[in-house]
């Protein structure tokens, strides 16, 4: 059995230490916004925060996370109201929608470190894949989410 | 307790004990959906059992006492935004409440089983609001006339003195109304005469209003259900490795190094693949699968490579073909040409690539199954898993997602009878998950082609004589479907012998030639690649004669304002010829694609290394007519995107018979780094026809970038991807 805590709970979760986040989320804790696109860490659609950091929890082994305070999608804002998920309704981001919880966290991170981004800096710091082409309004939107947590 | 909120209250039952089961080990779970946001549509998209309503006018519509009205969608939502605009034509005629509006899936087995209430069930080519326009607007005239028929009997006034408005229907003479929650009970009885007649497009109020997408509320906080997603009581897990040569079998395969892994609970064998099966995480049975090394029996396909494709369909460029047009006299106009142009060009196979790998969540039962999926089809995919499981239709359940991305692969149903014979080997409900390698390497690709040009043109340089040969593998024989007699199948001239272009003798002809490798529908199939090929070579010529690119073309369109309006739009949005620095170019290019008509100027800048950046893609797109000009737009942007990463990446390449590329890796797509500015320009030109507006703005890109890249560099690239070539040069 390995703790792992979720979202401000904690699971038991009977898997091999050497699980991905990603399977233990989505099989174990039931959790499914957490998506899988590659299980390489090149797409990002796994994207969550360990310790406040945006990882990609396909190759994060779930026996390194015993004291790791993790966040997924569902517990990034209690009402869907996070300033990047206003931003992104706003901007009818999403079309298929599966990259998009990756994506959202990965901006989260991102606009902590970077709270005045340049689009050359979103450039740099958001890397996933998006397959709809969605990046016209993700852009849009991660300077608007920029300019609602300032406000 | 009414059958309604039953079905609510099971619902929610449902997940909390199917999440449960599953997990098995979770404590303190509580995911119950978050019905209690007031949301147009329920995160977990697939529909109960019966999919009836006690409410219901009729397998459409349904009405509550409290004006809260049901939409059923009968197609597929897999982010083209159809599940929003559809309804939208619904509730335009019905005279609706747009706000109290709630939209679920129709049911494939309700479809099945009263003779096809909802018609086709698919979304392929585009057709999903232009196929079912006509249907839609009848459902929501005909609840309205019921509806007003049923108020009209309950004053004793003629219908004919009653209005409906905003879902309340008003008999003005003597100022009285009745809400549709009231008379929604009687208007159910109410048989009409006769059906009323649609509105025409120049009465719409509400179609052509921008409106936002009901599923993007779910798909900002992880709620949205995907097929991946589905969790079953008593499900295990499944990985497969199918054969690596397409068409190849199953020999052998030595279980022990699977055995004893944790979880584990059989491997199972196929006949062109082997799959394991486990308890607990997917991850499991995907860690035992990789170990075992199966023996696969590949034949003569296990022989085959790229560049022999390459060269046996260049090879039968020579050989007699089928006609798909032929205007004219090509022969004599080449020979009163003043000058000449041959150019052959080719592009490779590619695969669809959604985000969400393939995958299949399947309950067999001795008489009943269960599919929860994401699917393009729902319909197609029920008669298939009816057949896969042996069963009747009536008896086969498909619950449709959220599809995570589909692109055409998602109608092929191969996934499903995996699944099915994988729940049938282990006699427990079984999620069936593709690896992205999986995904990439077993796909049915968008299909190799090479084109080959002849062309002559006139003292001024303009095109007299154009002929187009094309050797491509016929998508309709891996769908097994029947070719067209004495011509090519339309996919494999797409692009070509739909051109818009006055040319007064031109020959479109085709060769089918297929290999092992199975092909499909890809993003516009056909015109996603004959698009790039035609559109360059036609740069080729006006360049070798000094023409503007843009003003050859508007010579080449006379006489077709509709044509000219998207090129015009494209060319003025885009500063079609103002002055750009040295190593930039702009480059045009236009098609017609599901009677659909776009255009596109691309400015991109290469770097003395080579390298490409396109920054900006002007769109100009007409689809005669639109529903939801925000999705509309939103297409246009992806299909510049998707096609993009094809024009400067795509490429899946054949060695030993095996598809090389596999994850994300080696097979590379645009990121945001790489993404243009894009502008969409929506020009609706009306007429008979309604075009698409999910693939349109597919072709034109790879054309309008390589056309930019000429006319930066000099170079022409006659292959995609574009990243192949060497496009440096010596910097100024």
């Amino acid at each position: 059995m390995i703790t792992l805590t979720v979202n401000g709970s904690q699971y038991q979760v009977d898997l091999e230490p050497d699980t991905p986040l990603l399977w233990a989320l989505r099989d174990a804790v039931g959790l499914t916004g957490t998506k899988f696109g590659c299980g390489i860490a090149q797409c990002g659609a796994c994207t969550v925060h360990i310790n406040g950091q945006a990882m990609r929890s396909c190759s994060v082994p779930i026996g390194a996370l015993k004291n790791a305070s993790i966040t997924t999608i569902e517990g990034l804002s209690p009402d869907g109201k996070h300033p990047v998920q206003q931003a992104w309704l706003a901007e009818d981001v999403p079309q298929c929608g599966y990259c998009q919880s990756g994506q959202i966290m990965a901006t989260v991170a991102f606009l902590k470190r970077n709270p005045n981004p340049t689009d050359a800096d979103i450039d740099a710091g958001i890397t996933n894949i998006c397959r709809c082409g969605t990046y016209e309004r993700l852009r849009r939107a991660i300077h608007r989410a920029a300019d609602l947590m300032k406000a | 307790m009414d059958r309604l909120t039953a079905s609510k209250l099971t619902r929610r039952h449902f997940v909390v004990t199917a999440a449960t089961a599953a997990g098995g080990f979770a404590i303190g779970l509580s995911i119950a959906p978050r019905t209690a946001r007031a949301a147009p549509v329920v995160a977990q998209p697939w529909n109960d059992d019966h999919a009836y309503d006690p409410h219901e006018i009729d397998a459409w519509i349904a009405i509550d006492p409290d004006d809260s009205i049901l939409i059923r969608y009968q197609r597929a939502e897999m982010g083209q935004g159809s599940m929003t605009a559809l309804p939208m034509m619904i509730a335009e005629e019905l005279q609706c409440d747009w706000s109290k509006v709630r939209i679920e899936y129709a049911s494939p087995n309700r479809n099945i089983r009263e003779n096809k209430v909802y018609g086709d069930m698919f979304s392929n080519g585009s057709r999903t609001v232009r196929a079912s326009q006509k249907r839609v607007q009848q459902v929501g005239a005909s609840a309205r006339e019921r509806l007003i028929a049923a108020a009209a009997t309950r004053w004793n006034v003629p219908a004919t003195e009653c209005t409906a408005a905003a879902s309340v229907v008003t008999h003005a003479q003597s100022g009285r109304t009745l809400r549709y929650g009231e008379v929604a009970a009687d208007a159910a009885k109410v048989v009409l005469a006769k059906e009323p007649a649609i509105k025409t497009p120049d009465k719409f109020t509400f179609i052509g209003k921008p409106m936002p997408r009901i599923d993007v509320v779910h798909k900002i906080d992880g709620s949205a259900k995907f097929g991946i997603d589905a969790q079953i009581p008593g499900m295990v897990f499944a990985a497969i490795n199918a054969c690596p040569v397409p068409g190849g079998k199953l020999k052998s395969v030595d279980e022990s190094p699977a055995a004893g892994a944790p979880g584990v609970l059989k491997v199972v064998r196929l006949d062109d693949a082997v799959a394991v099966v486990a308890t607990g995480s997917y991850w499991r049975a995907k860690q035992a699968l990789a170990r075992l090394q199966p023996e696969w029996d590949v034949g003569e396909a296990g022989a085959v490579d790229s560049d022999m494709l390459s060269k046996t369909f260049r090879a039968a460029l020579s050989e007699p073909m089928l006609t798909a047009r032929n205007d004219g006299d090509f022969d004599q106009g080449i020979a009163g040409a003043a000058k000449t142009f041959e150019a052959v060009y080719e592009t490779p196979y590619l695969s669809h690539s959604p985000m969400e790998p393939m995958n299949a969540t399947v309950h067999l039962q001795p008489d009943r199954l269960d599919v929860w999926f994401g699917t393009q089809a729902a319909d197609s995919a029920l008669m298939a898993a009816a057949r896969y499981a042996g069963l009747k239709p009536e008896q086969v359940y498909i619950h449709n997602a959220f599809v995570g991305g589909g692109f055409g692969r998602r109608d092929a149903n191969d996934e499903v009878a995996q699944a099915i014979a994988i729940a049938r080997a282990v006699q427990r409900p079984v999620k069936l998950v593709w690896t992205r390698e999986e995904d990439t390497r077993q796909d049915k690709f968008r299909p190799h082609a090479v084109v080959a040009f002849k062309a002559g043109v006139g003292v001024d340089g303009m095109p007299t004589a154009w002929s187009m040969r094309v050797v491509t593998s016929s998508i309709l024989k891996t769908v097994g479907r029947p070719l067209p007699p004495n011509k090519p199948e339309p996919m494999a001239v797409a692009g070509l012998a739909d051109n818009g272009y006055n040319v007064p003798n031109m020959r479109v002809e085709a060769l089918h030639k297929n290999t092992h490798l199975p092909v499909w529908f890809w993003r516009a199939p056909g015109a996603n690649q004959h698009v790039f090929a035609i559109e360059s070579f036609l740069d080729e010529m006006g360049s070798a004669a000094g023409l503007d690119p843009y003003q050859m073309r508007r010579k080449l369109l006379e006489g077709k304002p509709d044509w000219l309006k998207v090129l015009d739009t494209a060319a003025e949005m885009g500063d079609w010829g103002k002055p750009l620095p040295h190593g930039s170019g702009r480059g045009i290019a236009i098609c017609e694609d599901t009677d659909s008509l776009c255009a596109q100027v691309a400015e991109v800048t290469v770097k003395p290394n080579g390298d490409v950046k396109v920054n900006r893609v002007t769109v100009a797109l007409d689809t005669r007519y639109m529903v939801n000009p925000l999705t509309i737009a939103e297409q246009a942007e992806g299909s510049v995107i998707f096609g993009l990463s094809a024009a400067l990446y795509g490429k899946i390449t054949i060695k030993d018979g095996i598809p090389v590329q596999g994850n994300f890796d080696t097979y590379r797509m645009v990121r945001l780094a790489e993404a243009p500015k894009i502008d969409v320009h929506l020009v609706p030109s009306g007429g008979k026809v309604w075009g698409g507006a999910g693939e349109p703005a597919t072709p034109p890109i790879a054309a309008a970038v390589a056309n930019a890249i000429f006319a930066a560099t000099g170079k022409r690239i006659r292959t995609l991807p574009i990243i192949d070539h060497d496009l440096s040069y010596k910097s100024a």
